[in-house]
């Protein structure tokens, strides 16, 4: 069954950690429980999003920079 | 007795009614920015209304209790969990020692309030614990909540009962487009009759960036300034002014394209212009907005300023007698 992460927080959400660095983690790639998969940025601050689990070919589901509300699926794994 | 912070959840603070009467040193009145919440919280639990409790925003935190204590949730709407046993909002609570506070994601709203039976204790800083955390004033040592923090809980007045609730109809949030009614002010006259139609006319946003200092709005068209030779001492921008108080509520444009409301912990004053002020009775309003939600601005005059304030204060009044 797939898994789900879902934002924490209401907010814009980015896959990169800077707009000149690479993205967290490809579309496809696998996380360990703990990584970082993205950016919520609300109220001048960014907040990490993290896999609660490990995973196998990510799948987003929200744009880099759209605008997200809590509880909202960000990404799908294996 | 205290209460054990497990999970801080985003920027939690300490709160109550604020600290009035410093702003003209440049120190903001602070506050619960949804003031009927944290009241009605407070009178939930058997607190006194300017009992400071908890403003938990977009988020949750997970808070562990070492004496039985009763606890109410209201504001946001977001699923209140004791011991993973789901709980309603804007209801008295009792929960055990040992027993965990935790919440889900938000649903709607933006600010969850949490007061606990004998209101949050920590020392009081020029008459409010209210956490003003870019001065470092109030709440814990000046700053939001952190792991392993352990707040002081003052001694319970024995009078709220578990169970106890606010009535659905008298609880209060944000429409959508939510609707937040402005008096045009002192420099009204400095855009055009356009941009000042223009202004009510848009559909603006909330930007992710507002906080509790101010909500900034984009999406609506830039305004039109009428032209003038700015004033000795205005900077040069059509947006400023000669330095000017900043009320609480006051709306100021800078350069002329992102509106930007002042709320309990806004400075003071300042060099830009002021189109109005977002009335009183629409500010808990503006604390319950979440990032990218529409918001259409309503022209209002004095009058029905002051009905809708009185109207409110009757609101409030019928949350006391519901709950009392």
């Amino acid at each position: 069954m797939a898994k789900t992460i879902q934002s924490p927080l209401p907010g814009t959400f980015y896959r990169r950690p800077a707009p000149d660095q690479p993205e967290f983690v490809a579309e496809g790639g696998s996380v360990a429980a703990g990584d970082t998969i993205g950016l919520i940025e609300v109220m001048k601050t960014f907040h990490e999003v993290t896999a609660e689990q490990a995973g196998s070919n990510i799948r987003f589901s929200v744009e880099n920079e759209a605008p997200v509300t809590a509880g909202a699926v960000l990404a799908e794994m294996d | 007795m205290s209460v054990k912070v497990i999970k801080p959840g985003l920027l939690t603070t300490v709160q109550d009614l604020g600290r009035p009467g410093y702003f003209h040193l440049g120190i903001p009145m602070g506050g619960a920015m949804d003031r009927l919440a944290m009241r009605s919280a407070n009178l939930l639990v058997g607190n006194d209304e300017g009992a400071a409790g908890l403003e938990a925003v977009f988020m949750g935190p997970e808070l562990e209790f070492t004496q039985d204590a009763l606890v109410a949730v209201t504001g946001a709407d977001m699923p209140i969990f004791v011991d993973e046993v789901e709980q309603p909002g804007w209801t008295a609570i009792a929960v055990k020692a040992g027993q965990r506070l935790g919440f889900g994601f938000l649903r709607s709203g933006a600010r969850a309030y949490i007061a606990i039976s004998g209101g949050i204790d920590t020392p009081p800083a020029l008459g409010s614990r209210s956490t003003y955390a870019i001065g470092a004033l109030g709440g814990v040592e000046g700053r939001a909540i952190a792991v392993e923090d352990e707040l002081p809980i003052g001694r319970a007045s024995g009078k709220g009962r578990a169970g106890a609730s606010v009535p659905q109809a008298l609880r209060r949030g944000p429409g959508s487009p939510a609707e937040l009614r402005m008096l045009p002010g002192l420099y009204w006259h400095r855009i055009t009759e356009a941009a000042q139609k223009g202004f009510f006319e848009d559909e603006w946003a909330v930007a992710p960036e507002a906080d509790r200092m101010g909500y900034r709005f984009r999406n609506g068209r830039p305004l039109e300034f009428v032209e003038r030779e700015q004033p000795f001492g205005a900077g040069s921008d059509p947006s400023n002014i000669v330095d000017g108080c900043y009320p609480y509520g006051s709306v100021q444009v800078p350069g002329g394209t992102e509106p930007i409301v002042l709320h309990r912990d806004a400075v003071s004053g300042g060099g830009y212009f002021m189109i109005g002020t977002v009335i009183s009775a629409d500010m808990d309003l503006i604390g319950q907005l979440q990032p990218h939600t529409p918001v259409k601005f309503v022209k209002v005059d004095m009058d029905a300023a002051l009905a809708a304030r009185a109207e409110r204060a009757a609101l409030m009044q019928r949350i006391r007698e519901a709950v009392g």
